[in-house]
């Protein structure tokens, strides 16, 4: 036997090569070679089509309630269903109850600065730990930690709401909030950090809600980043003195910072888009900006959830409309941080970001 | 660094960073502690939530817990839970059926048969669809399958917003599986005078088969605690499912945690925690199952 077809270099997708050489082989029959690719080919475009009729269900349902309410929307903070018992007006073509006016602000921001403190709270956690399981921990124990992701991951979102609303929250009101509350100096900038700290049901609880739930997602692409990291340079670092830590600190992390960041920016489009957990601890306050952390608040999706079924009761079908105008903006705004996500770590790291929950 | 020094060469194995003159450098040894001690804290912040909410759901539900749960269906006064786990066992079956096989064959074609650009926008899509919020889903799905198709609550309705959901995690992992088939073994059937179609079924499908399943199983990991996308496409029931696919509204375990833990009355907030309780169990029996699967195939496979 000659080595000659082991020691060539393969091409770097192989298929090709292979289906060519199918081709040639006169197999192409239909039943062969077209209709299971057909009928793949179909089931592969259901994704796409998925996205476009969810775009396009939305827009076409969202469109009046868009001329109506402007684009002044984006930063009007009212909450007014508008006159159920007097009769509808209609104002350049859409029909609505008399006074109704919704605003989008207090529900954007709420969003917004629930998932930075969920943000801010899970990748210094996320990336210790995939660091410490990468570079530190044998591999029995970094299995473990890999199952408490996945658990971690699995655990429906109503369960984490549950938990939440009865155990998290009254312990951060009880324990935390007050201590926080009571020891930031009354500087206007830390002024966030300051009020009522309430009943635990509000920004700070909603964030830290969120950040237990974009943990596995971050943790373990952090983690499967980092095992990427090639062995030499570690090899490499620790020749020329360096002890595991600044090994871990100064090679490995900025090896994997690009695809970290994007991991981070999916744990973000994450917090953005999660709904039931919120709806149970944010308060549900439509309508206010929250300006301390221990405010009661609300996100788009949770209000999307929690206000469904009162909209119907709007016989003009103008608060439906509404809704269907958050939740393309909840989905534009998803999109665009997963695309920019995902784009950015393609074009730095040269790696796939995983989908979903990270599991 | 030096650590030429006679009294420095036992100290090179265990790594300390030494200074110019092969001491110890206390600052940078500090600094190692500092650093795997807050990473070890990191880790412990990620286990105690995890440990919270498990003993939340469980110390919750198990003083309240009766078995008759599980075979009683739900009235006015509480009653149990039989027809919401048969109505979550219901979309189980049918989104592992309808994702199923739509996240599959999706996943074949993206690994044999797409090619370039298509393949990339492709599966592009399919990721984009995962970061969809889950509300979204479940808002489009109510006005365009509930009430623009008419089918009102109904399993359906439910099937098909959440498969748009499941499908892109049942497709990503299908064609990573069959990404790590080696290229020799579709060559090899080839060889041996197989048709493409049996090679892909009878060859490359199943040296996937553990991938795949894997995928499914996390998926239905997923499905079992989704509560969005059936808020308003599912509706709710207190009557066992009818297998009727439109027109009949199906109960499922998580509308209840959602529901019932805020009712002043202790029979539905017990109903809650036992609903908790058993979502919390299907996905650990889930994880876990797929976790047999991953081991079992790794002993059985040579590594090369």
């Amino acid at each position: 036997m000659t080595l000659t077809t082991a020691d060539q270099v393969p091409p770097a997708d192989p298929l090709p090569a292979t289906r060519a050489a199918l081709a040639s082989h006169g197999r192409t029959g239909f039943m062969q070679e077209k209709l299971p690719r057909l009928v793949t080919s179909l089931a592969a475009f259901v994704p796409m089509a998925a996205l476009l009729a969810i775009v396009g269900v939305l827009a076409w349902k969202a469109l009046p309630a868009l001329g109506y309410n402007g684009i002044g929307f984006l930063w009007h903070t009212a909450w007014r269903p508008g006159n159920a018992y007097a009769n509808p007006v209609r104002t350049g073509g859409v029909l609505h109850p008399v006074g109704a006016s919704y605003g989008a602000l207090p529900l954007v921001a709420g969003t917004l600065e629930s998932s930075v403190i969920a943000v801010a709270v899970a990748v210094p956690v996320s990336v210790g730990a995939a660091l410490l399981v990468v570079e530190k921990l044998p591999r029995r124990l970094s299995s473990t930690v890999g199952l408490f992701l996945e658990v971690l991951a699995g655990i429906p979102s109503v369960v984490f709401g549950l938990w939440g609303a009865l155990t998290f929250g009254p312990f951060i009101a009880r324990d935390v909030a007050p201590f926080v509350a009571g020891h930031m100096p009354d500087v206007p900038v830390l002024n966030f950090f300051r009020g009522n700290v309430g009943y635990g049901e509000g920004l700070l609880t909603s964030g830290l809600v969120l950040a237990v739930m974009i943990i596995p997602i971050v943790a373990a692409t952090a983690r499967d980043l980092l095992r990427q990291v090639p062995r030499l340079p570690k090899e490499g670092a620790l020749a020329l003195g360096m002890s595991d830590w600044e090994v871990a600190r100064k090679v490995s992390l900025p090896w994997a910072r690009a695809g970290i960041i994007g991991a981070s920016v999916l744990g973000l489009a994450r917090a953005l888009g999660e709904t039931m957990a919120v709806a149970m601890v944010s308060g549900a306050v439509l309508g206010t900006v929250p300006t301390n952390l221990y405010l009661p608040m609300s996100t788009i999706a949770a209000t999307i959830v929690s206000q469904l079924d009162g909209a119907f009761t709007d016989g003009t079908g103008y608060a439906v409309r509404t809704l269907a105008e958050f939740a393309l903006l909840l989905a534009v705004i998803t999109l665009l941080t997963n695309i920019a996500a995902r784009v950015l770590v393609r074009r730095v790291a040269g790696t796939a970001l995983p989908i979903g929950r990270g599991v | 660094m030096t650590t030429a020094g006679a009294g420095a060469a036992g100290r090179v194995p265990d790594n300390t960073p030494l200074d110019l003159y092969g001491r110890p450098a206390w600052h940078r040894v500090a600094a190692g502690y500092v650093g795997w001690g807050a990473c070890g804290l990191a880790v412990a912040l990620i286990a105690a939530p995890l440990a919270s909410v498990l003993w939340g759901v469980i110390g919750r539900a198990v003083p309240v817990w009766r078995w008759s749960v599980l075979t009683e269906a739900g009235n006015g006064q509480g009653g149990g839970l039989a027809n919401e786990i048969v109505g979550t066992l219901f979309i189980l079956a049918g989104v592992s059926v309808l994702a199923g096989s739509v996240g599959v064959l999706s996943g074949i074609y993206l690994s044999e048969y797409a090619r370039g650009r298509t393949g990339a926008v492709l599966r592009g899509a399919s990721e984009v669809l995962a970061g969809i919020p889950s509300i979204v889903l479940g808002y489009v799905g109510y006005i365009a399958l509930v009430i623009a198709l008419h089918w009102q609550y109904s399993l359906a309705a439910a099937l098909i917003t959440l498969s748009a959901l499941t499908v892109p995690y049942i497709a990503k992992s299908t064609e990573a599986a069959l990404r790590q088939v080696p290229t020799t073994y579709r060559e090899g059937a080839e060889a041996l005078g197989m048709s493409p179609l049996r090679s892909l079924r009878r060859i490359t499908l199943k040296a996937a088969l553990p991938g795949i399943t894997t995928g499914w199983l996390v998926a239905m990991a997923i499905s079992v605690g989704e509560t969005a996308p059936l808020l308003y496409t599912a509706g709710f029931s207190d009557s066992l499912p009818s297998l009727s696919l439109t027109h009949s509204p199906v109960g499922y375990l998580p509308y209840v945690v959602w529901t019932f833990y805020n009712y002043p009355a202790k029979a539905f907030q017990s109903l809650s925690y036992d609903a908790a309780l058993i979502l919390v169990v299907m996905v650990l029996v889930l994880i876990v199952l797929a976790r047999i699967v991953v081991a079992f195939t790794q002993r059985h496979t040579e590594r090369n």
